[in-house]
């Protein structure tokens, strides 16, 4: 008897490492082989062949973030394939393969280890989400892999002497809330304003920025909501026991509808203020229309989104006059028919084309630390309506945005674009340099 | 006897275990210390529902109270790495002293819906105190590699060592219990309460320190598994991840602890090579991203099929091992055969 127990257990030892190995064996011999045609590409760098360039990233394809995010991926995709038929970045073509981390830190971490460890990505490119990149921000640093244009508004990706290898890019929730809240001040004076935001780094960092210029006395609840618990039916009804007349929302789309729905159902109708990223009207009407046949009724999503007042900081998609969007939509018809023109779509494409801008400025043959360079020097400003803030003591991104309003299912612009800081006394400023033209090739210039 | 017998298996493994991680490349052997932190848990769990009788769905909860343990000791005390596995394990253990206790009172689908509770409510603990717990985002955890390893070694292979080693000595010490008086105690109360109280046993007890060790090895991996992947969020340890410690014993084979590592093997690497499959094949968009997981259902339900008895039962049909060990018993309780083994055997 005891002698079965051991060969057992000598059996399993065998038979795991066999599957180790095997394990081991079917994932290797990836990378490419340099091609000894064009003699002045090298591989410069991890990720880097003469022909090719990889880069990884980390996106919830699946699970309760997919709704709507799950496009930003496949749009970045389709902008690198166009760039890929136009020559490419010196001639190498980008691949970009991201995986599915449904929104966990857990997964997040094992996914991004293999991207970094056994995939040998360039640098992880627009990693989603703030709890999930926060998993790997360490990581990625210790390892001196470029971590570049998170896809998260956290003012946390910006510790450059901590994280000198990563680098935000949307506005963050800090400057989006101060441009939020100068509006409402502005607008809305004297009238009583109810906070509804998500409870971590998001909504608190967007209700930091709206504190800064809200008068205290004008706020009369202040209402955060998990994103794992879908009632919000409490902090609602909270709202309108309050009075408030204009309720600010830090939310993500999901609770930017559910938001809307409840509100609906107290025949509760304050002024909506939504942030960016939990207003793309688009995802929104859908969401809508969707959450309410789960209820049982039917309700017109662009009924419902009409009037929500926001903020945007790449050009509306409502604007067909504007080159960006003439660019983007015809990338889209070519390379991404099936998912529809919206606000996720644009976000991916837009970062797309900042990372592009970032490669070629990084040089022929570069290294990691070329591109961690060639962001600390600048990018010029292109599918953004207000400058980058990149520089070597500054890996925060865009830096302002334009109000507008929603209107027929499309975000209209009415004020002019205006940049700030993320300071609590830094003036807000408008910025009146006109939005450069895009490049008539869709490709930037090095 | 026992006791060298498993230690000698234990160190032909920990050989083993070395020459890999040395052969592996770097993402292998994080993987490996993955699969290690995962063994630690389901091991305590496939003892707990094979030797003892007792079902858990909640064994997720332990791992993250072991996990915010550790994670907290690291960054607040910075307490050596063992320290920290210890005193993980052992306030994982006193959790789940504290909810045996309770437990001990309720009998199959009542306890399960007891530490189903458990698993769902004790992650939003998390969002509840933000200050001490980081909220939804969680704690940051990093562990260096000592520099006697010098500055080059890859710090994955020593995550790789640091988990199996901890790993390897909860086998061993679990081989030992099995065989020992307590898990006689375990198989006498699983076969049948009232004879095993007819003969002197106190059930509950019994029962009781079953649900600790089970508990103490998941707090044990919870803060193997913060280590490796260098995060604690209430998000790492949804019910998901208690379901798939409990696919994993019974998919490795209930009550045996090489099927604790052929379950732990299934939940790291099938899905990381699924979908490795579906984005190599150019399935793009949605369909790259369910596909695995649909494939890893179908995965799951082949198995259960061609074995029912688990990997391990599997194994040793195939390879025509009686079936003897100690650990490895436990398939015969199905409902038809419980009233049968009532009567005087």
């Amino acid at each position: 008897m005891k002698k079965s127990h051991r060969v057992n257990l000598a059996a399993v030892a065998g038979l795991a490492a066999v599957a180790m190995v095997a394990a081991g064996c079917s994932s290797s011999g990836g990378s490419g082989s340099p091609s000894a045609k064009s003699s002045t590409l090298t591989a410069s760098a991890p990720g880097i062949t003469p022909t090719q360039i990889l880069i990884g990233s980390h996106q919830p394809l699946t699970g309760v973030a997919a709704p709507g995010y799950d496009e930003i991926a496949p749009a970045s995709n389709a902008y690198f394939q166009y760039v890929n038929a136009h020559g490419g970045v010196y001639g190498r073509k980008i691949v970009y393969k991201y995986l599915n981390d449904q929104y966990d830190p857990t997964i997040t971490s094992t996914v991004v280890h293999q991207l970094v460890l056994q995939n040998n990505v360039f640098a992880i490119f627009d990693g989603l989400g703030t709890p999930t990149h926060l998993a790997v921000v360490k990581y990625l640093n210790s390892s001196k892999v470029p971590d570049v244009f998170v896809a998260s508004g956290c003012e946390c990706w910006n510790q450059t002497s901590t994280q000198p290898y990563t680098y935000g890019w949307q506005v963050d929730y800090v400057r989006e809330g101060k441009i939020l809240g100068n509006y409402i001040k502005q607008h809305f004076a004297g009238k009583k304003i109810g906070y509804f935001y998500q409870d971590d780094e998001f909504g608190q960092d967007g209700v930091k920025g709206l504190d800064d210029e809200i008068p205290k006395s004008q706020v009369v609840a202040r209402q955060s909501y998990n994103p794992t618990v879908t009632n919000v039916a409490p902090q609602v009804t909270a709202l309108k026991a309050h009075g408030a007349q204009v309720v600010v929302s830090f939310s993500v789309p999901a609770f930017t509808a559910l938001l809307r729905l409840n509100s609906l159902k107290l025949n509760f109708s304050p002024q909506l203020v939504v942030s960016n990223v939990g207003s793309d009207p688009i995802t929104l009407a859908g969401l809508l229309e969707s959450f309410a046949k789960q209820g049982g009724a039917t309700v017109q999503g662009n009924q419902l989104t009409q009037g929500i007042v926001t903020d945007g900081y790449l050009p509306s998609l409502g604007s067909s006059g504007n080159t960006w969007i003439q660019l983007f939509s015809k990338i889209h018809g070519q390379y991404l028919p099936k998912l529809p023109f919206d606000g996720n779509v644009l976000y991916g494409m837009a970062v797309g084309y900042t990372f592009v801008q970032a490669m070629l400025k990084a040089g022929r043959n570069p290294t990691r630390q070329d591109l961690v360079n060639a962001i600390n020097g600048g990018l010029p400003q292109g599918v953004s309506v207000a400058p980058y803030a990149y520089s070597a003591s500054d890996h925060a991104g865009i830096t302002g945005a334009y109000m507008g309003v929603i209107k027929n299912g499309v975000l209209a612009e009415t004020g002019p674009t205006q940049v700030t800081d993320t300071s609590a006394t830094g003036a807000i400023t408008t910025y009146s340099t006109a939005q450069p033209p895009a490049p008539a090739s869709g490709i930037p210039s090095p | 006897m026992t006791l060298l017998r498993h230690l000698a298996a234990a160190v032909c493994v920990a050989i083993i275990v070395v020459l890999l991680s040395t052969k592996l490349t770097p993402y292998r052997d994080y993987q490996m210390a993955e699969v290690a932190a995962y063994v630690t848990a389901v091991a305590g769990l496939t003892v707990l529902i094979g030797l003892s009788g007792q079902i858990s769905i909640g064994h997720g909860a332990f791992m993250a109270i072991g996990g915010y343990s550790g994670a907290l000791l690291l960054i607040h005390q910075g307490w050596p790495l063992e320290a920290v596995f210890a005193a993980s394990a052992a306030i994982a253990a006193v959790a789940g002293a504290v909810f045996g206790v309770a437990a001990a009172r309720l009998r199959g689908p009542y306890l399960a819906g007891a530490t189903l509770m458990l698993a769902v409510a004790l992650p939003t603990l998390a969002n509840q105190y933000p200050k001490a717990f980081g909220g939804d985002q969680g704690l940051s955890v990093s562990i260096t590699t000592p520099a006697f390893l010098g500055a080059t070694f890859p710090p994955t292979r020593w995550m790789a060592w640091v988990t199996s080693a901890a790993a390897l000595i909860t086998l061993i010490l679990l081989a030992n219990l099995g065989r020992s008086r307590i898990g006689r105690n375990w198989r006498a109360v699983r076969d049948d309460e009232v004879a095993a109280s007819l003969s002197g046993l106190n059930v509950a007890r019994v029962q009781v320190l079953a649900f600790v060790i089970s508990a103490a090895c998941a707090g044990l991996g919870g803060a193997l598994l913060a280590v490796v992947t260098g995060i604690v969020a209430p998000g790492a340890y949804t019910l998901t991840l208690s379901i798939a410690l409990l696919t994993a014993a019974v998919l490795g084979g209930l009550g045996t602890l090489p099927g604790a590592l052929w379950g732990s093997l299934v939940l790291v690497l099938v899905p990381t090579y699924l979908t490795n499959v579906a984005t190599s094949h150019g399935l793009s968009g949605g369909a790259s991203s369910s596909v695995p997981i649909a494939a890893y259902g179908v995965v799951l339900i082949v198995v259960m099929l061609v074995f029912p008895a688990g990997i391990q039962g599997g194994l040793r049909r195939l390879f025509g091992y009686p079936s003897v060990s100690p650990l490895n018993t436990l398939r015969r309780r199905a409902p038809a055969s419980e009233h049968q083994e009532e009567g005087p055997t």
